[in-house]
């Protein structure tokens, strides 16, 4: 392989790595705080994505102004708001009654959730995916990068995911903001006793973490079709991830995701029967060797 | 009131060829197997594994193949197929049990998806069509298991022998140490136990059995596919332990009994099983985490006293 | 619990299984039933699925509700696409209900399994969704029906069109499991009878989304077609990868080996324009097909499918066969089915060869591009006929254990 192609592989992974790494972030995010794991971040980065997509094709129809169409830009915005939203309900109605017990009630309470949002959409919409046509015309189209032709999109989606993902790492580790955040991960009841109200910030600490995962979904949609089943696969490959990651650290999350997409781009230019795979065997490797994993601390 | 559920369960198991449809009855007792086998580790180790579905599918292709290629009789067929998911299941406990909670859950799930890849590219598993035809043959070379009954009272000792393993381990002072360590784990370790090794053991057998009603359920349908390791299967057998009652002896036997029913009844409604079975998840998860028999038991105990 | 209660409950089980009774037997009963068994919420359910009972209720009702003064009836099942759910639904219906006649069966292994367990109970099945060749070559059985399309007749025109326009190098996308390698190998063979070349073909695992890499790969070959051996979703996403790469502008073209009507729709005219494949129904294809698609229309919403199509067609023989030999016992009527000559709105030359397959014409239809189409369901051109002895495995060469040589 020369070395155009290693490059134009680079690029393929890194526009799969930027998917794991925001939903891996979103997952260790509301980890750190609930620990919880949240089986649902799949089926709430599927559902970003049709929020974009009923956006633009079809609440115009339903509300009976045909011509409303809600464009990417928005989309960007609104799913997830309405997505986070949902998260926050959630959180508040569902997952708080749980955190008396143990953990993996609130991963079954999730994984229950993922269920019925799949086979709810699932009941109208195409699984073989609906197209979503609404990338503004700015976006589309090929750069030449020079060792290869690249979609406009995908460069604005690598972009835009890492600018987050950085954001994100900036706002919980180095604001003060973030220093609340942290330190209601290690006691929440002296936080309690600033008076800061420690459920609230639970809650929209969840809903952030769930916007996290619309928001991959909606910069999904143009690229991928749009299915209900989208986040299915999606999420098993992201668990496994997380394990490597460790989820010890946010920056742990993006590294970790953009590296391991980076792998797998590669695996498919040297050896695709492994593509889906090489990610699992990683894992393998990672917990025979650093059983906490990559970035963990001792143990969660 | 262990022992009016032991009569039930004796007296319908005897029935249940006349009662239901033969056919329906064997898978029932296979998954009642399966969700007894997964609730020894969750149930009674505190272990949530996702990945269960890889020693169930994992042991019905192996056996389906000794079977049908090598011309294996059902039984060594089904305890090829039970050994190789001991095996399985000793290798992936090794690699689990150094971590726990959701880890552990996350980590089973994903080992289980790399036997998912390999079911669907080995050459022997048909791959997406999955191993087919496989025949019943006969047992013991006496009974002929083509007969559905005979079929049916070999699954049920079968059954019943998974089931008695599973009660013996729970009432043995092995037993008693790992709901010790399920309660307290630091006090088990403290106390000199060697904690990973009992967790180890205890995986190993539910793997196991799980093996052992994955393999007798290939014989009953005389096929492998791929829904038997997929993750899906593991979410299913989770959901039977959860919604029976986790930590009781019967309750996986009614959970398993509920969505086998629920799957084949629901089918001809058409699209909504899905989310029913996501819907009772939720609801169990909240409001009955003690499932069927475990809110039962608690009303009677409340009435006794 | 006490230890004689074990022991009383293993001697209970001992005494009993030795015990056999009952063993239920089809005998005559008081109508003709048939069971549409499809996946109703899953993957294949626009393909066959809810589609596919309109379809069966709408044959039942053109041949006028009963036979041989028996009523009609159409049950129907989503087997979840579970080999063990859709194994257990036959058996029930085939035992308890007397289902004569089972149809649908999208996905291989539902496929498989109820074919296999069907013909053993001597009850007909007509698989109208599966693709799978071994339905009626290594696996198949006495009463066992292959209707609509398989992985061998798929290719054919396909092929043939491209390599005859100049498409003479080929380079796969092929889906790594058995139905990709079929499609792949039979499309090869295609097009090195034509003089074509296969330049290389790179495996794309199960659950792939992202084929980016795989069609760079493609690209680089330098191959005149990238011949996309694979299904649904996959095609679906690797047609439109393929197109924000700017694959097709730049010179390659793109050849579909299975794409149903429902996938030009989910990806659009702009998307899709251009594309060719081989089908065998396409609902403007005559007058006598749209005048049918478009009573399918008005129930479904939906302009139907080869597969929806199939069925309506597939219950329809059925039916004739039993009225022409006056009985709907599985083996006169199979014979029959054997013996009809097949020609409706869905099938031209159609015969039911003795290992089950039903050979037909196949077409190869185009997407037209949005400048033509001039209605939402106006997608298609249909190019050019395959006829039936071309498109299908002749049954002189069938592997089948039925056909004796």
């Amino acid at each position: 392989m020369n070395l155009d192609a290693i490059l134009a592989q680079t690029m393929l992974g890194l526009s799969q790595g930027v998917f794991y790494a925001m939903l891996s972030l979103g997952l260790a995010i509301i980890f750190g705080l609930l620990n919880v794991i949240n089986f649902a971040h799949g089926a709430l980065y599927m559902l970003g994505a049709f929020v974009a997509l009923i956006g633009y094709s079809y609440i115009g129809p339903w509300l009976g102004y045909p011509d409303f169409q809600m464009g990417f830009w928005w989309a960007l915005i609104v799913a997830p708001i309405v997505v986070g939203c949902f998260g926050m309900l959630m959180e508040r109605f569902m997952l708080r009654r749980l955190y008396q017990f143990d953990h993996i009630y609130g991963l079954l309470l999730t994984f229950g959730v993922a269920l019925v949002l799949q086979g709810v959409l699932s009941n109208y919409f195409n699984i073989s995916g609906t197209a979503y046509p609404a990338t503004p015309d700015m976006l589309n189209g090929i750069v030449n990068l020079g060792f290869m032709y690249f979609p406009k999109y995908r460069l604005f989606a690598i972009v835009l995911s890492i600018i987050v993902c950085f954001a994100t790492w900036f706002m919980i580790e180095r604001t003060s903001l973030g220093a609340v955040l942290r330190a209601g991960q290690e006691n929440p009841k002296l936080v309690e006793a600033f008076g800061i109200n420690v459920p609230r910030m639970v809650t929209l600490t969840f809903g952030f973490g769930v916007a996290l995962a619309a928001l991959a979904g909606v910069l999904a949609a143009p690229i991928y079709s749009v299915s209900p089943l989208m986040g299915a696969d999606l999420i098993i490959t992201v668990f496994a991830v997380v394990v490597i990651g460790g989820m010890g650290s946010i920056l742990g999350a993006i590294v970790t995701g953009l590296t391991l997409g980076l792998v797998q781009g590669l695996t498919q230019a040297l050896y695709p029967p492994a593509a889906n795979t090489v990610i699992f065997f990683i894992m393998v490797i990672v917990l025979l060797i650093r059983p906490a994993g990559l970035f963990g601390k001792a143990d969660g | 009131m262990n022992k009016v559920f032991w009569v039930m369960l004796i007296v319908l198991g005897l029935a249940a060829p006349w009662l239901t449809y033969p056919v329906f009855a064997m898978k029932l007792l296979c998954f009642a197997l399966f969700a007894c086998a997964f609730n020894l580790l969750l149930g009674y180790v505190g272990l949530l594994s996702f990945g269960h579905a890889a020693f169930f599918g994992g042991a019905a292709y192996i056996t389906g193949h000794v079977i049908t290629a090598w011309g294996f009789a059902p039984l060594p067929g089904i305890l090829t197929g039970t050994l190789f998911a001991m095996v399985l299941g000793a290798i992936f406990g090794a690699l689990a049990i150094r971590r726990q909670g959701i880890y552990f859950a996350m980590i089973t799930l994903a080992l289980a998806q790399i036997i998912f890849f390999l079911a669907l590219k080995l050459p022997f598993t048909g791959g997406e069509n999955g191993l087919q035809g496989i025949p019943r043959g006969t047992l013991l070379g006496v009974f002929d298991l083509n007969d559905s009954i005979t079929m049916y009272y070999f699954v049920f000792t079968v059954f019943m022998i998974g089931f008695l393993i599973i009660y013996r381990t729970i009432h043995s002072p092995f037993g008693q140490i790992l709901t010790a360590i399920r309660e307290n784990e630091p006090r088990a370790r403290s106390l000199g136990y060697n904690v990973e090794r009992f967790k180890l053991i205890a995986f190993t057998l539910s793997a196991t059995l799980a093996g052992t009603a994955g393999a007798t359920k290939s014989v009953i349908f005389q096929f492998a596919s791929l829904t038997d390791v997929h993750w899906q299967m593991s979410g299913e057998v989770v959901l039977m332990t959860l919604l029976g009652g986790m930590g009781t002896l019967f309750g996986p036997i009614a959970g398993a009994a509920a969505v086998i029913t629920l799957q084949d009844e629901l089918a001809s409604f058409g699209s909504w099983v899905q989310v029913a079975i996501g819907a009772i998840f939720v609801v169990c998860v909240l409001l009955f985490r003690r499932g069927f028999v475990g809110e039962l038991a608690r009303m009677l105990k409340a009435k006794a006293s | 619990m006490n230890r004689s209660l074990i022991t009383a409950m293993c001697a209970a089980g001992v005494a009993a299984f030795g015990s056999t009774a009952l063993a239920a037997d089809g005998a005559s009963n008081g109508s003709v039933k048939i069971g549409v068994l499809s996946d109703m919420s899953g993957v294949y359910k626009a393909i066959e699925g809810p589609g596919a009972v309109i379809a069966a209720k709408m044959a039942v009702e053109d041949f006028g509700g009963s036979v041989l003064g028996e009523n009609i009836e159409i049950v129907s099942a989503d087997h979840q696409n579970k080999a063990d759910v859709a194994s257990s639904i036959a058996r029930r219906w085939i035992d308890r209900d007397k289902v004569d006649m089972l149809v649908g069966m999208d996905n291989s292994a539902v496929g498989l399994a109820v074919q296999g367990l069907a013909s053993g109970k001597d009850t007909i099945t007509m698989n109208t969704g599966a693709g799978s060749v071994e339905l009626t070559e290594s696996q198949c059985s006495k009463y066992g029906i292959h209707y609509v399309y398989d992985t061998y007749a798929l290719p054919v025109g396909t092929a043939t069109a491209m390599v005859e326009n100049g498409g003479k190098s080929w380079f796969f996308i092929t889906a790594d499991y058995a139905f990709g390698h079929s499609l792949r190998d039979n499309t090869s063979r295609v097009v090195k009878e034509m003089g074509g070349e296969v330049m290389g073909s790179v495996e794309a695992p199960l659950s792939t989304t992202d084929f980016s890499s795989y069609l760079l790969q493609a690209s680089s070959s330098g191959a005149d077609v990238i011949g996309l051996a694979n299904a649904g979703g996959d095609t679906v996403n690797s047609i439109k990868q393929a197109n924000s790469f700017g694959i097709v502008q730049r010179g390659q073209k793109l050849a579909g080996m299975l794409v149903f009507l429902t996938d030009v729709k989910a990806l659009g005219l702009d998307t899709a324009q251009g594309l060719q494949f081989t089908t065998a129904f396409y609902w403007d294809r005559n007058e006598e097909s749209r005048k049918w698609s478009q009573r399918f229309f008005d129930q479904h919403g939906a302009m139907p499918t080869m597969v929806q199509a199939g069925v309506y067609s597939a219950v329809m023989h059925y039916l004739e066969a039993i009225k022409a030999v006056g009985s709907d016992e599985a083996a006169p009527v199979r014979k029959q089915l054997g013996e009809m000559a097949l020609n409706d709105f869905f099938v031209q030359n159609g015969k039911i060869e003795a290992n089950g397959l039903m050979s037909h014409d196949m077409y190869l239809a185009k997407v037209k591009t949005p400048d033509e189409s001039k209605s939402d369901w106006d997608l298609l051109d249909i190019v050019s006929t395959i006829p039936a002895d071309e498109a299908y495995i002749p049954i002189s060469e069938s592997a089948c254990s039925l056909i004796k040589q």
